[in-house]
């Protein structure tokens, strides 16, 4: 094999401290290797055009990259060794920028482990083969989890594009956390007239199957060719001939069941509907507080309802569906701001949630848009807003900025104004982030125009006094101890990853973060996409962001999702395993350990033998470290690619 | 090629591609210094990674191996990394029979989002290699005869 070696400066990234020339240069000492060179940029189109005449120069049958990442390149170089001729897998990387120069000033140290690396891509691609991947069909349907606004948006631009659309609720409606908010910053415009529409839109498209109260269950397959069991969950609720009337909900004696779409401010009926705009607009009865299904004694929802809907004997079911890519938009939850025991740990009444006073605020919500205070239902005259409960707290294992809060107070300092032109509002914040468009002018009018008033610091405690409460804080700009008397205390709780991600993420295979957040393709190049082929993510998901961010990323999802299937057939990848049939003893083991059932027992004259199936393997090799005889073999890591890397580094 | 001499130690690391391989990424971009010894070899998923390979790696004269996959449950092939710790935990310990330390030998798991994680593994590692020091060689009309029989178990 006649090996060419670039080695890339990438500006000085590489070389301010791997000196290349050198690497080059030692390269050429290495077997099979024909030519060397440094060059400054490899990535770019002159960088790739040297490859190119290199290969053709030299007659080159084999292309070493020592440069970046193969994360982040070996694609744009495969294809370039691809348009000089040569098979795209005669190709190997050898990172000696995020491995190497990244992680070390020690100009030697660092030439020598470069120069290592390329002499270990070197050998690997010794017993590099050609591999030529397979066209496979593709299913056209996408399921989307989770129907917040982005996963609303998603579904929606999918649909409108023509495909075949699966809609997954875990609750009894769309609409997500935005269909719980009064107002949207920075326009102060009604939150659920921008998307009330769109969920009637969902209910009402063609191409859109909505599975509400619904979770995932088990997810097999690959891109292209994926099959999901949706449980819909028990609802004791005929679905098909309930109207959403509403009688039964007038009608449900038990009436102290925990209004989770209020975010517990008030209770509703066992059996309800959450709001007015809910979609689908069904009843559903919740087990633990319904009278029948926990005492066997009631009905009366049975009784009254006109279209006799209600089943008390309904069981959760299982519904598979075939779709060929997912879209992950399961947002967020609010942090458990209980663990702060100095804002009273849940202890205070009058001490809420940003979400709870959003309830409050909005018409349809329990308090018909009149804030009281939950202790006595009195009109609070200083509402006190504290920020950054749950995030940019080390203490509480939440570093990360949620990046929202900021703005939503400023929203709710002028809304309080609004619907109580007498009350002072204070805000104690950190640092103001009010980074999108219109935004800082938003938080500047609430402080001068609403005259909301900011102090600079944390709050330290807060304890009651008398009826109300006293928060103590201090004012940094002041260098001053503050105490103001609230009558009610707003913490503008952070987001966590939504409870569930991650056992949603180990079934879609894809990775998290230590938060639980997803984690993207890329965090610049690919933001909706994952590791996984054809699963993308869209809104809170992959990390807290505001309604126009997540908007945003659905129709980025969307069209993924789209590109995806704007062709037939899909090209299979070609690391996969393939079984040796010579060799293979039919044991069966690596038919066993398969995560993916991608082996099969064939029968061939007369012996059993394993028989990869290309287009289901998955590259893992699992079933080349368990086959005994060493007859599986995954293409591109085979034993011999992988001794060859050992052998390169350690001869005695 | 030869270990630099009084400076470093031979150290191979065996890493998944989609978590720990991608680990070692973000701990380079985020710059997060490291010691120089280790030299990173990608595979797909810990669950590739025959026993046998880190034990040529050893024989073959490496001071020290490092097996990094996903956190369990987290595998992008669903369960590879639950045969991975199955395989190398029976390897940890049969090590010493072997007459190998096993401190010159360790499994761990570090995601894509853990930068910093993969800095301190690497450095306490490191630092644990060369507390041990450089590994015994097999050396004289032994080795061949040795180095024969791994050929053919392999």
């Amino acid at each position: 094999m006649k090996i060419g070696v670039f080695v890339c400066h990438c500006g000085s990234n590489i070389e301010g401290t791997v000196d290349t020339a050198a690497v080059a240069a030692a390269a050429r000492e290495f077997p099979g290797v024909a030519f060397a060179t440094d060059t400054m940029y490899t990535c770019s189109e002159p960088g790739q055009e040297e490859i190119v005449n290199a290969i053709k120069e030299h007659q080159l049958d084999g292309v070493v990259v020592a440069s970046c990442t193969p994360r982040m390149h070996e694609q744009t170089f495969r294809r370039t060794v691809e348009r000089a001729g040569l098979n795209r897998y005669l190709f190997e990387m050898a990172n000696i920028r995020e491995h190497v120069s990244w992680i070390g000033k020690d100009r030697e140290a660092n030439t020598n482990k470069a120069t290592e690396l390329v002499r270990m891509a070197a050998s690997k691609l010794l017993h590099n083969r050609p591999l030529l991947s397979k066209q496979f069909d593709i299913n056209k349907r996408v399921l989307i989890i989770g129907g917040g606004v982005a996963g609303i948006q998603a579904a929606l631009d999918c649909a409108e594009g023509g495909l075949e659309v699966i809609l997954v609720e875990k609750t009894t409606t769309i609409g997500g956390k935005m269909a719980k908010l009064d107002k949207t910053f920075p326009t102060v415009d009604c939150s659920c007239c921008i998307l009330g529409p769109r969920m009637v839109d969902v209910a009402q498209h063609p191409n859109i199957t909505l599975y509400a109260y619904s979770e995932i269950e088990e997810v097999s397959g690959y891109v292209g060719n994926f099959e999901v069991k949706v449980k819909k969950k028990a609802t004791y609720v005929d679905w098909d001939k309930c109207t959403g009337c509403g009688i039964c909900m007038t009608k449900c004696p038990s009436k102290k069941a925990t209004d989770f779409f209020n975010e517990g401010i008030g209770k509703t009926t066992a059996i309800n509907i959450p709001f007015p705009q809910a979609i689908p607009k069904k009843a559903k009865i919740d087990a633990n507080f319904c009278m029948k299904l926990q005492k066997g004694k009631c009905g009366i929802c049975a009784k009254v309802c006109p279209s006799g809907c209600i089943d008390f004997t309904q069981q959760d079911e299982f519904v598979t569906e075939k779709v060929g890519a997912i879209v992950a938009a399961t947002g967020f939850d609010l942090f458990d701001w209980t663990v702060y025991g100095e804002y009273g740990g849940g202890r205070y009444p009058d001490v809420i949630t940003s979400l709870q006073y959003e309830r409050m605020l909005s018409a349809s919500g329990p308090t018909g848009g009149h804030i009281k205070r939950p202790s006595d239902g009195k009109e609070p005259k200083n509402v006190v807003f504290i920020q950054c409960v749950g995030s940019r707290d080390k203490s509480v294992g939440r570093p990360y900025c949620t990046g929202f809060c900021c703005m939503y107070t400023a929203k709710q300092a002028i809304l309080t104004k609004d619907h109580l032109p007498e009350a002072q509002t204070y805000v104690f914040y950190m640092d103001i982030r009010a980074t999108g468009k219109n935004y800082d002018e938003f938080t500047r009018r609430a402080m001068e125009e609403y005259n909301a008033k900011y102090i600079r610091g944390r709050v330290s405690m807060i304890y009651p006094k008398g009826d109300s409460l006293l928060v103590r804080g201090a004012d940094t700009l002041m260098g001053t101890q503050v105490e103001v008397d609230a009558d009610l205390v707003v913490l503008a709780v952070g987001a966590d990853s939504s409870a569930g991600a991650a056992g949603l993420a180990e079934k879609l295979r894809i990775s998290y973060d230590s938060y639980g957040f997803y984690m993207e393709g890329h965090p610049k190049l690919k933001p909706v996409e994952t590791n996984t082929a054809g699963v993308y993510l869209a809104g809170c998901c992959q990390g807290p962001k505001d309604i126009p961010s997540s908007v945003a990323q659905g129709s980025a999802a969307a069209s993924k999702v789209l590109g995806l299937f704007s062709k037939d057939k899909l090209a299979s990848d070609p690391q996969v395993s393939v079984v040796d049939i010579k060799r293979c003893i039919g044991c069966g083991k690596c038919i066993k350990t398969c995560p993916f059932g991608a082996i099969k027992e064939i029968d061939f004259r007369g012996m059993k033998k394993a028989e990869v199936i290309e287009t289901v393997c998955q590259g893992c090799g699992i079933c080349t470290s368990t086959c005994p005889q060493g007859a599986a073999q995954l293409q591109h890591f085979t034993d011999n690619q992988i001794l060859s890397e050992v052998n390169a580094l350690c001869q005695f | 090629m030869p270990v630099l001499k009084g400076k470093e130690l031979r150290i191979v690391g065996f890493l998944c591609n989609w978590c720990s391989y991608g680990g070692a990424d973000t701990a380079g971009v985020g710059r997060f210094n490291q010691p120089t010894d280790l030299r990173i070899i990608r595979v797909p998923c810990s669950g590739r990674i025959d026993p046998l390979f880190i034990m040529k790696t050893l024989l073959n004269g490496a001071d020290g191996v490092l097996v990094s996959g996903c956190h369990p449950r987290d595998c992008h092939y669903a369960e590879g990394n639950f045969y991975a710790r199955r395989r190398l935990e029976v390897l940890h310990r049969f090590l010493p029979i072997l007459g190998i330390e096993p401190g010159r030998f360790e499994y761990t798991w570090v995601s894509a989002s853990e930068g910093q994680r993969w800095q301190q593994v690497v450095t306490r590692f490191t630092e644990q290699i060369h507390k041990l020091g450089p590994a015994p060689k097999i050396a004289g009309p032994a080795a061949s005869e040795t180095l024969r029989q791994m050929e053919a178990a392999l």
